[in-house]
């Protein structure tokens, strides 16, 4: 039996455009459709009153309380200590060498995020070489006709980035040789990287944090002095380095089999294999990870202010402590949460749009 | 043909004028069908005709937009007690089996004889190990799907949906995630399952088993059927250039 | 040290009495693996044992520069200062090792009371967002969004400064249920047992028991005849029912104590101090971000095939569920969902930037301060979080030792 052709017919006008999706996807049934009017009734009378605090009727021009009288948010209050949100306490006449080093590393990074942009490796090594040495003279000073800026001056946003990218860029080798040591045949030198890592993973931020501003002191000969700062980074790095073992260690196992066997039969030794076959392949797969674990210690960098350093959120709270803008501490926090947020989801979003790189790219070669 | 018990009168399934839509796009267009009780038909043609679309609006995995699906006097709308009805009717043998990883074989076949025919443990474990006998594989009750081999996997997927004794069994090409040398294991078994008279759709593209056994071979192309025959007919004298142009490809190798 | 080695090296292993040059087919010492990895881990511990060395050498003298004695002594001593909230007896002549016990306690209560919300909220989000409802499944995402992208230590902050500490003082509290919120925190009314309340407490067990025995009735009648019994809500009505009808009949024995305001605040009930308040609103909304996507790959990684075969076989969405879904998505979440619950215990030592009085701010903190004994003090809280850590990186070998068994 042989049939005629049919013709192709546009689909049933119930089953397409708005009112199709909206039946499926926010009245499909009784109790989604409940739900999606009890749940939308509450989000609007929310968001209004929130919009109109935040935005309509909010101040944000002015030089003093006495300018808040919209009766919505005093962003006047953010406003006057914007530069010490963004350089703690800074000279302002110096203000360009932090704005310089920002540019630096935002300019780098983007160079890198970027596709398709030439010289990747040698940018890579810029960023996590070169960069750190021009960056600690440019804020630091004392050299190069720059004045010495102390670091007991030095915070807000600043300051946040500072332990951030020192955290991520010194514990990267640390960790690249944790990772190493514990998968080494070595029984002595895995142990040593297991107890190292573990115990670090094991304990939270704050008693890190502690251990290196009350310990540290009594750990080295009396006339080593650390500065306060040098201290938190110290705790910052050892503390990360074991966590970045793990996420390199999970690139590392990541790489099949093959590979090592490959780089063995070809002749080359141990450390040539490790950073002319694996490392590269692996890398590329711990990006995401290096990026997660990034957002988290962003994050954490907020717990100096226990140990008395002024980081983006200790602005917020010195801020609040003001006896001339009590009051305002929703909006000091807001504004905080704000950059944070922003730092972290554009991470977040970074990170998963390469993890979905990598997993199409893999399937695909498959 | 070769089937021993007669094919009655009895409309196991019937399709009317049924046409789905993907969003915008026209996957099924008016398709007409009607499957006697004993019958066994097999469903070939090209990738994305939408012959697996098809079997699975049978049992309601896939929702129709338009024309009618009845399966054993039962129609198939939105009402979920009418598509119980079906799927316990209805047997299912998938493409990439869909065993039950975390049970083990007699638990992915005594589940729902239990909890949907509400058997009693003892007599669902019996019959279920009559069935993995009748699939060859009783001594592997005990294992997990991922100690068996994908031949044997599939056939506890057959053994599976037998034990919900169905009226109906459809195949969605059981055989094309398999390595060669496990194919015929599981055709040996579809097989034998025909001639007890088991009311068969197979979407398949085993050309030997849709000769042995087949009443009907359906050529599927573009959303709808091409043609429509038994299969000596279908295979020596195509009638539509379409069907022609598919078989010479496949009956290359 | 490298030229013993090299002349060990050299020395044949037969034994022979004439020293002869090595074969030319014997590696070098230094080409030669296993020696090679022998001094490295050699040089390795000792430029270990060194470090080491040093530290603790530079420590004693420093500490004794500092007149500051070594010993866990100060454990016995009084610690001499009060604390806000302590789940055991307390009083500033307490000694520091109670002051320790304490600070653990308080740890532990604050780590369960997050595990508990931060579960059920984490759940019910991670669900939500894999609603079919567009809208609750957007709602569920930018939940997720916004509270894993902020740091804790500010939404622990924004709880208790700008919400909790600028509430009404005691005598306008916000009341409700004969509850009463103010900056002092939450006051709300204390359960008293009277005599006869043990009957209620037994009628609960008994229940237990009870509904135990009723699941094993339930399964043997469903093995042998097939018909089933709604066992979960038999037991929910048994362990609710048994107790409230034993609390009525026997006259109610149990009077809650309402707080009365006082002069400037209240007497009696049970005062939440705020601290707790926002450490646990914090926590919990913050890990429950974590837990909700932990909780959608969990589920999403069950492949849609395993809930389409269910179908095939007749079995109803809610069997699918249960048989299915469930303890294929568990296997997937455990693992990571016990290491959220090992961040919040570990998240929760951000309480002394609030002054509640867990471990790190009652004894790292002020204990620290008080004795001077750094080493002790934060040797016992990095021990007291490092046994925790450890006891349940255990679990997650044992748990997933135990699934991968019965998967391959």
């Amino acid at each position: 039996m042989k049939y005629d052709l049919q013709p192709t017919l546009p689909a049933p006008s119930n089953t397409i455009g708005v009112v199709a999706w909206m039946r499926k996807h926010l009245f499909n049934g009784p109790i989604s459709s409940v739900a999606t009017i009890v749940l939308g009734y509450f989000l609007i009378s929310w968001l209004i009153p929130i919009i109109q605090w935040t935005i309509l009727d909010a101040d944000l021009f002015g030089e003093s309380r006495d300018a808040c009288t919209s009766g919505g948010a005093c962003w006047v209050f953010i406003n006057v200590r914007l530069n010490q949100f963004l350089y703690g306490f800074y000279p302002a006449e110096e203000y360009w060498r932090l704005n310089l080093a920002f540019v630096l590393l935002i300019g780098s990074i983007i160079w890198l995020v970027l596709p398709r942009t030439p010289f990747k490796g040698w940018m890579a090594l810029f960023l996590l070489v070169v960069f750190p040495v021009i960056a600690y003279f440019l804020l630091y000073g004392n050299s190069f006709g720059l004045m010495q800026v102390e670091t007991h001056l030095w915070g807000g946003l600043s300051l946040t980035l500072v332990l951030a990218v020192v955290g991520i860029v010194a514990s990267l080798p640390l960790g690249i040789l944790l990772a190493l040591g514990r998968q080494s045949e070595m029984p002595i030198v895995r142990s040593v990287c297991i107890i190292f890592i573990e115990i670090w993973r094991g304990v939270p931020l704050i008693t890190v944090l502690f251990m290196a501003s009350v310990m540290l002191p009594l750990f080295f000969p009396e006339d080593m002095s650390f500065d306060k700062l040098l201290r938190a980074l110290i705790g910052i790095t050892l503390f990360q380095s074991a966590y970045m073992a793990e996420v390199i260690r999970g690139g590392l196992q990541a790489i099949p089999k093959g590979q090592y066997e490959a780089a063995d039969a070809l002749g080359l030794g141990y450390w040539q294999k490790m950073i002319l076959i694996i490392m590269p392949q692996a890398l590329k797969l711990m990006i995401p990870g290096i990026v997660n674990t990034f957002i988290a210690l962003f994050k954490d960098t907020s717990l100096v202010l226990i140990i008395g350093l002024f980081d983006l959120l200790a602005i917020g709270q010195a801020a609040n402590q003001d006896p001339k803008w009590i009051g305002y501490s929703t909006e000091s926090y807001i504004f905080v949460a704000l950059m944070f947020w922003v730092f972290c989801f554009s991470m977040s979003r970074y990170s998963m749009h390469l993890e979905h790189k990598l997993h199409t790219g893999h399937s695909n070669r498959a | 043909m070769s089937n021993p018990q007669a094919v009655t009168d009895h409309l196991m399934v019937e399709l009317r004028d049924v046409n789905k839509w993907y969003g915008e796009f026209h996957v099924l267009k008016n398709i007409n069908l009607q499957v006697k009780q004993g019958e066994k038909i097999v469903i070939c043609g090209p990738s994305g005709s939408g012959k697996s679309t098809m079997i699975r609006c049978i049992n309601r995995l896939e929702e129709h937009q338009k024309g009618d699906i009845i399966v054993n006097d039962v129609p198939l709308t939105e009402d979920l007690k009418n598509i119980e009805l079906v799927r316990k009717d209805v047997g299912m043998v998938f493409q990439h089996f869909n065993l039950f990883p975390h049970l083990t074989v007699l638990e992915n076949c005594v589940l729902a004889p239990i909890w949907v025919k509400k058997l009693p443990r003892k007599e669902a474990e019996k019959q279920a190990m009559e069935l993995l006998e009748r699939v060859k594989i009783p001594d592997q009750a005990l294992k997990y799907p991922g100690q068996l081999s994908g031949g044997q996997q599939q056939r506890v997927a057959i053994a599976r949906s037998l034990c919900m004794n169905p009226d109906v069994m459809l195949f969605d090409e059981p055989t094309s995630a398999l390595d060669p040398e496990m194919i015929k294991e599981v055709l040996d078994v579809m097989v034998e399952l025909a001639h007890e008279g088991m009311t068969m759709l197979c979407v398949t593209h085993e050309m030997g088993f849709a000769k042995t056994v087949a009443d009907r071979v359906i050529f599927m192309d573009g959303g709808q059927i091409v043609e429509e025959n038994e299969p000596h007919e279908f295979f020596e004298n195509p009638q539509h250039e379409r069907t022609q142009l598919f078989l010479s490809q496949i009956l290359q190798h | 040290m490298s030229s013993d080695m090299s002349n060990s090296g050299h020395k044949p292993d037969g034994g022979s009495a004439q020293p002869k040059a090595p074969p030319a087919n014997q590696p070098k010492f230094w080409n030669d693996p296993k020696k090679r990895s022998l001094l490295f881990q050699t040089l390795l511990l000792a430029v270990l044992g060194y470090f080491f060395y040093s530290v603790v050498d530079n420590t004693l003298t420093n500490l004794e520069q500092r007149g500051i004695t070594t010993g866990f002594d100060f454990l016995t001593q009084e610690a001499g200062f009060g604390i806000a909230m302590s789940l055991i007896e307390y009083t500033e002549a307490s000694s520091y090792g109670a002051t320790f016990f304490v600070g653990l306690l308080n740890t532990v209560l604050i780590a369960a009371m997050g595990i508990i919300a931060a579960t059920i909220l984490g759940f019910l989000i991670g669900i939500a967002r894999l609603s079919d409802n567009w809208l609750i499944s957007k709602i569920s995402a930018v939940y997720i969004e916004i509270f894993r992208n902020i740091p804790l230590l500010l939404q622990i902050f924004f709880w208790y400064f700008a919400v909790l500490r600028t509430l009404p003082h005691p005598r306008q509290s916000i009341e409700f249920f004969s509850s009463f919120l103010n900056n002092r925190g939450l006051i709300v009314p204390a359960p008293v047992a009277e005599d006869g309340f043990g009957i209620v407490i037994f009628g609960f067990f008994a229940a237990l028991v009870g509904s135990w025995f009723m699941s094993r009735w339930a399964k043997k009648r469903q093995e042998d005849t097939g018909q089933q019994f709604p066992i979960f809500w038999a037991s929910v009505g048994l362990i609710l029912g048994v107790p409230l009808l034993l609390f009525l009949v026997s006259g109610m024995p149990m009077v809650l104590e309402h707080p009365e305001l006082k002069g400037f605040n209240f007497r009696g009930g049970i005062t939440v101090i705020p601290e707790l308040i926002a450490l646990w609103l914090a926590l919990s909304i913050y890990t429950a971000a974590f837990i909700a996507e932990t909780v959608r790959a969990g589920i999403l990684a069950v492949s849609h095939g395993q809930t389409e075969a269910a179908s095939a076989l007749g079995l109803p969405k809610a069997k699918t569920l249960r048989f299915i879904v469930i303890p294929q998505a568990l296997r997937v979440i455990i693992p990571p969902l016990t290491s959220q619950y090992l961040n919040l215990t570990k998240n929760s030592s951000l309480a002394t930037a609030i002054g509640y009085p867990d471990l790190v701010n009652v004894f790292a903190g002020t204990t620290l301060n008080q004795t001077g004994q750094a080493i002790e003090v934060i040797a016992m809280t990095m021990a007291v979080y490092l046994t925790l850590s450890l006891v349940t990186s255990m679990f997650m070998n044992w748990y997933n030792a135990r699934i991968q068994l019965t998967e391959r």
